[in-house]
């Protein structure tokens, strides 16, 4: 091998693998994914990537080199977490926990679909549900329930709204409220800078 | 325990269960009594956090709530058991993920203890079909049926957390071809028919659903060709999400493919639950299959007339 495609070989993969997001793997005891050997079998067998631009291989090996536009693409958030390429993985990555960590990754950095975040931070965080049954919208889900002999809402934080208050305490606690307040932030300097450079 | 209960569980509902397709409430319930199952309900139990979304936005309160949900079943003395393999997916894996991390379990209890909880990890979170296929088993479950259908075809659809990540799962490691609920599904007299890619996903997970809905059909609308081309009658599944995708989802693949599908599909869309409890005798308005016609933009978005029609037919 002559020394310049050593050298690029070495620049490209053995030194990005430091690179921040795979730090971020490492420190999440994720580190396995340096066994990966972009074999494809996760692209293989997935059912996203047969529809969709999706290419699970090529995520991890971005993840991997640190390049990170993989955090700004939606393919990461079509993954429908099937587990088919965690569990054909020949090296034994869990590659779906990867990508699931990965999106962890892109919230942090302000990356989340507004679907998404409308989710997390408007009714999980305010009902403790993720499809929740209160609220003026939802009364033809309450009759539905009536009208097969259950009350009208569950026994679950529906009922109980101290176990509503309890689940966002710790949601306080253990970072939940800070990220997503965060992430509105960053979503909004995004939208800011966009309109500024459309204007231009 | 009540002297006349074999078994004793802490009804775990999840979201949407309870809030949007609640027949599959009331049948888990009318056949777990039936089985001398008792269920009691889990006061204050939340989302279980949904593993494709909330796990995916931050792993760490994933983990917290999912141990405030195992903690109120511990708290009665009961083992945790959902019928939605998203919840089984979330309670099971941060089950085991804190059973095999003592730091992280000390972690976890830090916070919990800030809302006076504790979570222990002695009882393991089972879902339904587990109960039913390994807890009762289907020597057990057989004794109950008192009509059989002779001639009804069943597409199964297991979905993919109740089977995988294997190694988290009680299914001794198989996940390519499980048969345990086709097997139940057998006790009722039916047919399971074979059909391509029959452990294929629903689409609707992983936050897919919520993401781009047009992806998510595009795999419904896979899985149901394939399930048509088979010549099925019905659907039957073990989780409510994948229930929402095969039957709201079923409504919006007709729409979305309307050139590319030919005939509309209306397959009705079947819980285990209710498919038992009809082989049980039990009444279909306490299975949640009468539907009040009064209401109107509720689910069941698939009439499941014509499944009531072969009940008529082949039971009666």
């Amino acid at each position: 091998m002559s020394e310049n495609v050593e050298k690029y070989l070495k620049k490209k993969v053995y030194k990005s693998t430091n690179s921040k997001i795979s730090q971020k793997f490492v420190d999440a005891g994720l580190e396995k994914l340096r066994a990966c050997i972009n074999c494809g079998t996760c692209t293989g067998g997935c059912p996203s990537g047969r529809r969709t631009a999706y290419r699970t291989r090529s995520a991890i090996r971005k993840a991997l080199t640190g390049d990170e536009s993989v955090l700004q693409d939606i393919d990461i958030w079509l993954c429908s977490t099937c587990y088919y390429c965690y569990e054909r993985c020949p090296r034994n990555i869990p590659v779906t926990d990867m990508i699931i960590k990965l999106r962890n990754i892109a919230v942090e950095e302000g990356f989340i679909l507004d679907p998404h975040f409308a989710l997390a931070n408007d009714i999980f965080y305010a009902t403790g549900h993720g499809v929740p049954a209160n609220g003026e919208n939802n009364k033809k889900w309450r009759d539905l329930r009536e009208s097969y002999g259950l009350p009208s809402l569950p026994p679950t934080v529906h009922s109980y709204p101290g176990a509503v208050k309890e689940c966002q305490e710790l949601m306080k606690e253990v970072g939940f409220r800070k990220l997503m307040d965060n992430v509105a932030k960053l979503k909004e300097e995004r939208a800011k800078k966009n309109r500024e450079n459309k204007e231009e | 325990m009540s002297e006349e209960y074999k078994w004793k569980y802490g009804l775990f509902l999840g979201c949407v269960i309870p809030n949007r397709y609640p027949m599959i409430e009331a049948s888990i319930r009318s056949v777990f009594d039936h089985l001398n199952a008792e269920i009691v309900d889990l006061p204050g139990a939340s989302c279980c956090p949904a593993p494709g979304v909330f796990r995916a936005f931050h792993i760490p309160t994933w983990l917290v709530i999912a141990a405030r949900n195992i903690s109120i079943a511990e708290e009665i003395g009961v083992n945790p058991l959902t019928g939605c393999n998203g919840c089984y997916g979330t309670l099971r894996d941060a089950w085991f993920e804190l059973e095999h991390e003592y730091e992280l379990k000390k972690e976890v209890n830090e916070y919990l203890a800030k809302v006076n909880r504790v979570y222990k990890g002695n009882l393991e979170p089972k879902h339904v079909v587990q109960a039913l296929y390994l807890d009762m088993g289907t020597n057990y479950i057989k004794d109950f049926v008192k009509h059989k259908f002779s001639d009804l075809k069943v597409a199964v659809h297991y979905g993919c957390h109740i089977v995988k990540p294997s190694d988290k799962r009680p299914w001794n490691g198989e996940y390519e071809a499980p048969t345990f609920l086709d097997e139940i599904i057998k006790l009722t007299g039916a047919k399971s028919i074979d059909y391509k890619d029959k452990f294929m996903c629903c689409g609707a997970g992983g936050a897919v659903r919520t993401a781009v809905k047009e992806v998510a059909a595009d795999f419904t609308r896979e899985k149901l060709v394939n399930m048509r081309d088979a010549g099925a009658d019905i659907i039957v599944d073990c989780c409510p999400f994948c229930h929402l995708q095969l039957d709201l989802g079923q409504m919006e693949t007709n729409n979305i493919f309307s050139n590319e599908i030919g005939e509309p599909f209306k397959i009705p869309v079947i819980y285990i639950t209710q498919l038992l409890g009809i082989a049980f005798g039990i009444d279909p308005s306490l299975l949640g299959l009468i539907k009040n016609h009064d209401l109107s933009g509720v689910s069941p978005f698939i009439s499941v007339d014509p499944f009531l029609n072969i009940v008529k037919d082949q039971l009666i």
